[in-house]
């Protein structure tokens, strides 16, 4: 394959654009599967719940306010391809750049501080993305761009459970999990989850399942089957949308999973909120 | 769901009707207030200087407003997660305030307190900033501007959307 290069202005601008669109827009499939559980729903306050998050989606872009004010922190995976050079800034600085710019132009919130525990004071710039490069085979860039809000985050978990736990040990982790963040994380969610590899690697694969089209169901069908029983076993819990009751608990369960040590089995749980606001971008 | 229309300030019989589960939609002037804030507010009460607005006649709700663009009335507007305020809550319900606007869950201390001085905590949904911006009239910094989105904003809302928690 020959070597191709690719222009940082184009990066920047199609960065800048996707950050543009989400603010605005959340995953497609959001709308309808609201729209579905409005359909089946019969009680009057979670009918109002329901119909309050459609009517958002479809003003946010034609009032240009943010879906929510919080429009987090940026994530951004990058699978860049080994036949591929960027010409100009590395990849992280173009990011933050395209994200200076558009947190200006669009007057998102600055919500990222300077240092975590020493200096809160906030960076009023949203800068610096997270961003995770990964080299992959051919000749393309693709990012997978996500507004990250802190309150869902906040209540993820991570454990480090015993290699002989059991699938119901997972499924129970996970319910418990979700019954912790109660309406705080601004159910109905998302859940990304991540099973095996090590910490840090479980954490990443349950970030990044969480960006994964929702409808995706894992290749696998042992998982594909999990995600199902998860997602059953969540929507029994009765915290429903925004916390009002019900069994719309959650909207889509993603599991990614990898090999792992002998004496490990780590299972992360990122949660996410029915602002999911991400794009999946190729170049 | 029963469906109430509310002008500040709250009086106790607006209260006395309110159950768990309906809809109170809110008008008055209200004040933001979020971590950094509550702590200041705090701190202020506690060496003994006067606040610079009744708690009794307002709503404090926990939200860090994104800026307002040219030509907009506000920027986006939502709730926060309350539980991170309840540390302060109780302080500031027993220097009068009644109303709480925010998101999720309190603790069990505070849901005492709210119901022992006969107070209110709403529940408004999170996500949803593009709609609760059409019930905003105005929105300006009242203290500390270099708090950012955690400074005090002073906001007029009319027919503001929210739900009954913890009467
Ligand atoms: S959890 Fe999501 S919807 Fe809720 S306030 Fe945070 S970003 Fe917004």
């Amino acid at each position: 394959m020959e070597v191709r290069f690719i222009d940082d202005q184009l990066i920047y601008n199609t960065v800048y654009e996707a950050i543009k669109y989400v603010t605005y827009h959340p995953d497609p499939a959001i709308t309808s599967l609201l729209q579905k559980a409005l359909a089946n729903e019969n009680d009057e306050l979670r009918k109002d719940v329901l119909d309050s998050l459609i009517q958002n989606i479809e003003l946010s872009p034609r009032v240009t306010i943010p879906l929510c004010q919080d429009t987090g922190t940026l994530v951004v995976f990058v699978e860049l391809g080994n036949c591929c050079i960027i010409k100009g800034k590395p990849i992280d600085s173009i990011i933050n750049d395209a994200l200076i710019k558009a947190s200006a132009d669009l007057y998102l919130r600055a919500s990222i501080v300077n240092d975590p525990l020493f200096n809160r004071s906030n960076i009023n710039n949203n800068h610096p993305a997270i961003v995770h490069t990964r080299i992959v085979e051919g000749d393309k860039l693709k990012l997978k761009i996500a507004q990250k809000g802190g309150g869902a985050e906040n209540m993820s978990r991570i454990r480090m459970m015993l290699p002989t736990c059991t699938v119901q040990d997972v499924i129970d982790f996970v319910v418990e999990t979700v019954a912790i963040a109660g309406a705080k994380a601004c159910p109905p969610l998302i859940l990304g989850i991540g099973i095996g590899g090590n910490f840090e690697q479980c954490a990443m694969m349950a970030k990044e399942a969480l960006l994964k089209p929702i409808g995706t169901i894992s290749s696998e069908t042992r998982y594909a089957k999990l995600e199902h029983c998860i997602l059953s076993a969540v929507n029994s819990t009765g915290i429903g949308a925004q916390g009002m009751g019900g069994d719309l608990t959650a909207l889509s369960v993603q599991i990614m999973h990898a090999p792992c040590h002998i004496a490990s089995l780590p299972v992360a749980v990122n949660i996410q909120c029915h602002a999911h606001r991400h794009i999946e971008i190729e170049i | 769901m029963t469906t109430h229309i509310l002008s500040l300030p709250i009086c106790i019989q607006d209260i006395e009707k309110f159950s768990i589960g309906d809809k109170v939609l809110l008008s008055g002037t209200i004040y933001t207030a979020r971590d950094a804030a509550h702590k200041k507010l705090v701190d202020l009460v506690s060496n003994g200087n006067t606040l610079p607005f009744n708690l009794a006649d307002t709503a404090i709700f926990y939200c860090g407003p994104s800026p307002t663009p040219p030509g907009k009335v506000c920027g986006a507007i939502g709730p926060t997660t309350s539980s991170r305020m309840d540390v302060y809550t109780i302080n500031m319900i027993e220097r009068g305030l009644r109303l709480m606007i925010g998101k999720g869950e309190r603790s069990p201390e505070v849901v005492e307190t709210i119901r022992a001085y006969k107070a209110v905590y709403l529940s408004c949904l999170g996500g949803i900033s593009a709609l609760l911006s059409q019930s905003i009239v105005s929105c300006e910094t009242f203290l500390w501007p270099e708090l950012g989105a955690e400074a005090v904003f002073k906001l007029v809302v009319n027919n503001m959307p929210a739900y009954v928690s913890v009467v």
